[in-house]
C-alpha cells in the first residue's frame, strides 16, 4: 500500500500542490494526468522521495524503480553495468535477462552513447523493472518518441508490468496511454493543483 | 584497417612533432650559450652530460631526486585527498561553501613563502612542517578546481543513484567521481607542477636533502651547470609522470567519449 498525503507543496512564494490525497493498494497502475505544468512530474518526484521539502506524508516501500523522461544513464559505464550497478543484487545472467527482455542483450558492451535514443529509453526501462520494485514510477516514459518506437515501448511496458506486477505510477499527456496502462487515473487541476478527478477501470 | 594506420600514423606525427618542439628548445639554448660564451653563466646542453653521468653514478643525484620525490608523493597525495572532499562537499552543500569560501581566498592568496615560513617556525624545521607547508600551499587550488566540478553534476543522475538507493561507495565511484574525472586531471596536472615546485623552495629554506637543499648548495658555489643538472632531472621525472601514468589515465578515463 502506498499512501500520498501532500498537504502543500511550494517553491518559494507559489503554491503548486494543494490536499492531494490517495491511498494507491498493491498492484495497481496509477495515470496521473493533467495540462502541462500543473504539476504532475512535481508530485512525482515527492512520491519518489528525490524532493523532500513538502507538507505532508507519504508512505512508500524501500524497493522503488524510477524511469525518467530522459534516459538518465551513466554514459562512462557499458549498458551492462548501467543495470548491475543500480541492482547490485542481479546476477549476470539476471542482467543479461534483463537486457534480452528489452532486446539489448548483445549491446551489453557498448556504452550507452552507442545507442539511439529508443535503445537508452528501453535500458532505462529495463533498469527501472530491474530488481524487481514494489513500486515504479515513471514520467511521461513515451514522450518524445516516434510512433513507431513509442508503440514499442508501450507494449514492452505492458509485458514488463504484467511481469514484475510493481505497483504504478505513472505521469502522462496522452490520454490513450493512460486508458491503455492504468487501472485508475487521476487528474490534476488548477493552481494549486488539486485533485479534480479519481477514476478507477470499471467505474 | 585504414583506420588502424591513421592512428599509427596520428602517434608518430604526435611524437615528431614533440621530438622537434624539444630540439627547438635545445637550438635555441646551444645558441645563448655561444653568445654567452662563458660556461659559468651558461653552460652548452652537451657540456652538462658528463658532469650529470657523474653525479647520477656518484648516488648523490638519485638520492637527493628520491628525497624529493617522496616530499612531492607526500605532499601531492595529502593536498588530492584533502582538495577533492573539501571541493565536493563545497560544490554539494551551499551553506557549507557560504562558511568556507572566505577561508578558502585567504589561503589562495597567502604567499607560498609565508606559509612556509610560519610552518617552519610553528612546527620546527622538520619534515612534517615541510609536508605540511607544501599541502595547505596547494589545497586551495584543488579545492577550487572541484569545486566547479562539483557544482556542474547532473541532477538527473543524483536522482536516478537516489531513488534506487545506490550505496555511497558505488554512487561516488561510478556516478560522482567519473563526472569530475576532467576536473581531478586538470588538478592533478597543475598540481604536480606547483607541488614539486614549492617543495623546492622548502628544501631550499629548511631541508638537508632534496633537490633544493642541492640547488641551494650550488647556487652558494655559482655552479650553473650542477643548478641545471638537478633541475632537468626533476622535470625528466615529471616528463615520465605525465606520459606513462596521467595521459594513459586521461585516456582511459576519456574511453567513453570516443567509443
Amino acid at each position: 500500500m502506498i499512501r500520498v498525503d501532500v498537504q502543500d507543496k511550494s517553491f518559494g512564494s507559489v503554491r503548486v500542490l494543494r490536499d492531494i490525497r490517495f491511498d494507491l493498494p498493491t498492484d495497481q497502475t496509477l495515470a496521473l494526468v493533467g495540462p502541462s505544468g500543473v504539476g504532475k512530474s512535481t508530485l512525482l518526484r515527492l512520491i519518489a522521495g528525490i524532493d523532500t521539502e513538502f507538507t505532508g506524508n507519504i508512505d512508500r516501500p524501500d524497493r522503488i524503480g524510477i524511469v525518467f523522461q530522459e534516459p538518465t544513464l551513466l554514459p562512462w559505464r557499458s549498458v551492462l553495468d548501467n543495470l548491475r550497478l543500480v541492482h547490485p543484487g542481479l546476477g549476470r545472467t539476471a542482467c543479461f535477462a534483463a537486457l534480452d527482455s528489452v532486446g539489448l542483450a548483445d549491446k551489453a558492451g557498448d556504452f550507452p552513447g552507442q545507442l539511439s535514443l529508443g535503445q537508452q529509453r528501453r535500458l532505462s526501462l529495463a533498469r527501472g523493472f530491474g530488481g524487481a520494485p514494489e513500486l515504479l514510477i515513471m514520467d511521461e516514459p513515451f514522450v518524445s518518441l516516434d510512433d513507431k518506437t513509442a508503440e514499442d515501448m508501450l507494449t514492452l511496458t505492458e509485458l514488463l508490468i504484467a511481469e514484475v506486477q510493481p505497483t504504478t505510477i505513472f505521469v502522462t499527456h496522452a490520454m490513450s496511454e493512460a486508458k491503455r496502462l492504468a487501472t485508475r487515473v487521476i487528474s490534476l487541476a488548477g493552481h494549486p493543483a488539486t485533485i479534480q478527478s479519481d477514476q478507477q477501470k470499471g467505474d | 584497417m585504414a583506420c588502424s594506420r591513421c592512428l599509427n600514423d596520428g602517434t608518430i606525427m604526435d611524437l615528431s612533432v614533440r621530438a622537434l618542439s624539444l630540439f627547438g628548445l635545445l637550438a635555441i639554448w646551444t645558441l645563448a650559450a655561444w653568445i654567452t660564451a662563458d660556461p659559468q653563466v651558461l653552460p652548452t646542453p652537451y657540456s652538462l652530460a658528463s658532469p650529470a653521468w657523474q653525479a647520477i653514478t656518484s648516488g648523490d643525484l638519485p638520492y637527493h631526486l628520491g628525497r624529493t620525490l617522496l616530499r612531492v608523493i607526500g605532499a601531492f597525495a595529502l593536498a588530492m585527498s584533502i582538495g577533492l572532499a573539501l571541493g565536493l562537499a563545497m560544490g554539494l552543500n551551499p551553506k557549507l561553501d557560504q562558511w568556507l569560501d572566505p577561508w578558502l581566498v585567504v589561503f589562495l592568496n597567502l604567499p607560498a613563502l609565508v606559509l612556509i615560513v610560519l610552518c617552519y617556525l610553528w612546527i620546527g624545521l622538520n619534515e612534517t612542517a615541510a609536508i605540511i607547508a607544501v599541502t595547505l600551499n596547494k589545497i586551495p587550488n584543488v579545492v577550487t578546481v572541484i569545486r566547479e566540478g562539483a557544482r556542474a553534476l547532473d541532477p538527473g543522475l543524483s536522482a536516478m543513484a537516489r531513488v534506487f538507493a545506490m550505496p555511497f561507495g558505488t554512487r561516488l565511484r561510478h556516478v560522482t567521481l567519473p563526472q569530475l574525472a576532467p576536473f581531478i586531471a586538470g588538478a592533478a596536472r597543475s598540481g604536480l607542477a606547483v607541488i614539486w615546485k614549492i617543495v623546492l623552495v622548502v628544501e631550499f629554506l629548511g631541508r638537508s636533502d632534496g633537490i633544493g637543499f642541492q640547488i641551494h648548495l650550488y647556487f652558494q658555489l655559482f655552479d650553473v651547470t650542477h643548478v641545471l643538472i638537478y633541475a632537468f632531472s626533476f622535470i625528466a621525472v615529471m616528463l615520465a609522470v605525465e606520459w606513462s601514468l596521467l595521459q594513459p589515465w586521461e585516456r582511459r578515463t576519456r574511453r567513453w567519449r570516443t567509443a
